[in-house]
């Protein structure tokens, strides 16, 4: 670890006295920067890369087994289960999510909505409700026996509604998630609409577009850059996805699974199994794909950019 | 969710992504901390009292009710000891914080509860200390000779019992009454009962039983005669599908696939209120419940009633036990001697035992078991009845022979990914158990255990 923080000495000699002094300035403006990085990020993904090549047994204790973990991660049916989930998960979700997203942010920035202030904060409130919280709400709201869909099921006679089933529950974790998230993603949105500078519309007013035409032509274009970002912002958490069905597991522990999502799986194993090393192996594969998955969405969004 | 709350530099974001997710496995690393080496001075008895006469701080997790007025009991007694209490709530979270301060190295308690079948995960590694060096062995005759087997692996003593949970049939008789329904005494007698009562009233189940609790499964399967763990060194041998374990299955299965028990999960606020009004009759349970229902369910007072539990072949009386748990001195304590002296007072003395029983707990020391007292006892939350002469009973006629996976804690959290599929699907509950011992069998490997399948 002190290797990859320490400067390059034969850099150091060759440069110019003034230079060396211009980029100790700047270290020094940064270091406070670069202390709490290489602390909280590099050493522990270090850390983990490291613990990855071994293996913790109750029996004989730490060894190391080079590569083998690797491959036991990639033929491990139970973490290829949890990482589809989430991909599909991330398929469907995400861009329901960002299209309401969308509609909210524009609606708010159409000038015809009475009551903006109220919306936009209403629309904004789920994400201030800690996490936690959202979900037990939520998992009580979802119980067919005493909760609201029980009472609705009630009401219909039928048993219609059943989110904590097996064929519902993503679908009840993605609906949480929508409801937590919609508000964030619309203030993103709306900030970048903030910015277009009003001579746009003026201009575009004068040549006679109309509101359609004038969300087609200007505001979709200028939002791009915020599209991308909070795209990839989700990707990031729906990779991630944990506290939902981690806490609607004890509301329905056969339903979800101790490896319902590669957190999920990581956090057992490690937590229940004492299996440190292997999912430090879990984690860095997950942390690998999705840091593959978020950077394709970035170029292709940059490249739209240019286009 | 929270890496959407950040906002890093773009060239960031996909390490953000790695960094988040290894963070969590990251902080459990480190070192097994140092093991070997007594807590200072010559390990004696003597040593005991003598710390405790020095005093000191110590630190005790617990999840017992009365720990509060036990830890005053002790300190009024010892008035240079000072005991910090930190009440850890319930068993499962517990055992992960305490694994994590062991793995940690620092920031384990002195003194901690430990469930009978979590010990040996923690006995194994070297995490807690050997009372034998303290003369613990001196204390053996005051505890059940189940409780007391449960606490001595491999020749150690690794923690003095605070209480037993030999199974009982707690049952709602008013519910029983009214629906004209027997006290079952054998299992097809119960099935009986299931459908019975169900048929009489749709909101009413015999029993409730979600499919995830490994605790019920395995002490089940204990009564039924399984005896599927068997542990010889680092050899283990697993056989899900013995005798016993079939047995109970095979009953359980009508139960499941008829839908006479209650889906509703164990210790949930719905548990508890359907526990209260009736709708849940009957618990096949350890005797640890009586406290748990006057406190969670106190609507049902005079209601309810104690019987042995049923059997298969309506012979003699069997049973199992379920939960109950032991106090142990960690490694990692810097004053060992003071924490034994701390745990031999608080499961040995009487002054703390009292305190206990009178929280309503069931107690593993002979003597209490034995006293007139205890077995007179009248309850008037069971309209009564001497619970405790049927609960006693049960506590002698505890099947022998039953051991832990030395990782249990594991087992139980894929429970409900294997024979809770059973429950789920109202599949045969054995194919459960087949998975359920299958990846058993993979992870002991894994640990560099020799499994070997029955």
């Amino acid at each position: 670890m002190s290797v990859a923080a320490a400067p390059p000495p034969a850099l150091a000699e060759t440069a110019p006295r003034r230079r060396t002094q211009r980029s100790f300035t700047g270290l020094f403006f940064t270091a406070p920067f670069l202390a709490v990085f290489a602390f909280v990020f590099v050493t522990p993904v270090l850390y983990a890369l490291y613990l990855s090549f071994f293996r913790d047994r109750l029996v004989g204790g730490r060894s190391f087994v080079g590569v083998e973990n690797y491959v036991q991660v990639f033929g491990d049916a139970k973490f290829w289960e949890g990482a589809g989930r989430v991909g599909l998960f991330l398929a469907v979700q995400v861009p329901v999510m960002l299209a309401l997203a969308l509609v909210a942010a524009l609606a708010i920035d159409s000038a015809r909505l009475y009551g903006t202030g109220f919306f936009r904060i209403a629309i904004f409130l789920p994400y201030a409700v800690p996490g936690v919280v959202a979900v037990l709400m939520w998992g009580f709201m979802y119980g067919d026996r005493f909760g609201l869909a029980g009472n609705i099921n009630d009401l219909l006679g039928s048993q219609v509604l059943a989110p904590l089933t097996p064929q519902w529950i993503l679908v009840a974790i993605g609906n949480i998630v929508t409801w937590q998230f919609v508000g964030y993603n619309m203030l993103i949105f709306y900030s970048s609409l903030k910015t277009i500078p009003s001579e746009l519309y003026e201009a575009a007013a004068i040549d006679g577009a109309g509101p359609l035409r004038i969300v087609r032509a200007i505001k979709i274009p200028a939002l791009r850059g915020a599209i991308v970002i909070a795209t990839i912002f989700s990707i990031i958490g729906s990779m991630q996805l944990f506290n939902e069905p981690n806490i609607l597991r004890t509301i329905v522990p056969n339903v979800i699974s101790t490896f319902y999502t590669p957190n999920m799986y990581a956090y057992n194993l490690s937590f229940v199994g004492q299996q440190v090393t292997y999912a430090a192996t879990v984690a860095i594969v997950m942390g690998v794909i999705t840091g593959v998955i978020a950077y394709v969405v970035q170029l292709r969004g940059q490249r739209e950019a240019t286009r | 969710m929270d890496a959407r709350t950040h906002r890093r530099p773009r060239a960031v974001l996909a390490a953000v992504a790695l960094v988040a997710t290894l963070g969590l496995t990251a902080c459990s690393g480190g070192d097994d901390g140092g093991s070997g080496g007594g807590g200072g001075g010559d390990a004696s008895a003597d040593a005991v009292d003598a710390a405790l006469e020095k005093g000191g701080e110590i630190t005790y997790w617990t999840w017992t009710p009365s720990a509060e007025a036990q830890v005053a009991a002790f300190e009024d007694a010892y008035p240079n000891v000072k005991v910090k209490l930190v009440d850890t709530a319930a068993a499962a979270d517990h055992n992960l914080r305490l694994q994590n301060a062991i793995t940690a190295g620092s920031g384990a308690p002195d003194v901690a509860q430990l469930e009978y079948q979590s010990l040996p995960q923690f006995v194994l590694p070297g995490s807690l200390v050997d009372l034998t060096e303290y003369g613990f062995a001196d204390l053996e005759d005051k505890y059940t000779a189940s409780t007391w087997g449960s606490v001595t692996i491999q020749d150690g003593i690794w923690g003095l019992p605070q209480d037993s949970g030999p199974m009982a049939l707690f049952y709602n008789k008013r519910v029983f009454d009214e629906n004209g329904i027997t006290v079952p005494t054998t299992w097809d007698e119960y099935v009986e009962a299931g459908r019975k009562l169900h048929a009489a009233d749709p909101t009413k189940y015999i029993t409730n039983d979600a499919g995830g609790d490994a605790g019920f499964g395995t002490s089940m399967i204990w009564q039924a005669g399984g005896r599927p763990f068997q542990v010889d060194g680092e050899t283990v041998t697993i056989d899900l599908q013995d005798e016993g374990a079939q047995r109970w299955a095979d009953t359980w299965n009508t139960l499941v696939q008829e839908e006479l028990v209650s889906e509703i999960s164990g210790w949930s606020d719905e548990w508890f209120a359907a526990l209260a009004d009736g709708s849940i009759a009957s618990l096949p349970i350890g005797a640890w419940m009586p406290g748990v229902l006057e406190s969670g369910a106190a609507g049902g007072s005079g209601d309810w009633a104690v019987a042995p539990m049923p059997t298969y072949d309506g012979g003699e009386a069997v049973t199992a036990e379920n939960g109950g748990s032991a106090q142990v001195v960690l490694e990692q304590s810097k004053n060992k001697a003071l924490a034994a002296g701390f745990l031999r007072w608080l499961n040995s003395s009487q002054d703390s035992i009292d305190v206990f029983l009178e929280s309503g707990g069931f107690p593993a020391t002979v003597a209490d078991l034995e006293s007139d007292d205890f077995l007179n006892q009248e309850s008037e939350y069971f309209g009564g009845q001497q619970i405790n002469k049927v609960l006693v009973d049960a506590a002698n006629s505890v099947g022998k022979g039953w051991q832990y996976l030395p990782w249990q804690a594991y087992a139980n959290s894929i429970y409900s990914d294997t024979v809770g599929q059973s429950y789920l699907n109202r599949a045969d509950i054995n194919d459960g158990l087949k998975a359920w011992q299958e990846q058993n069998v993979t992870y002991g490997q894994e640990q560099g255990y020799t499994v070997e399948e029955g």
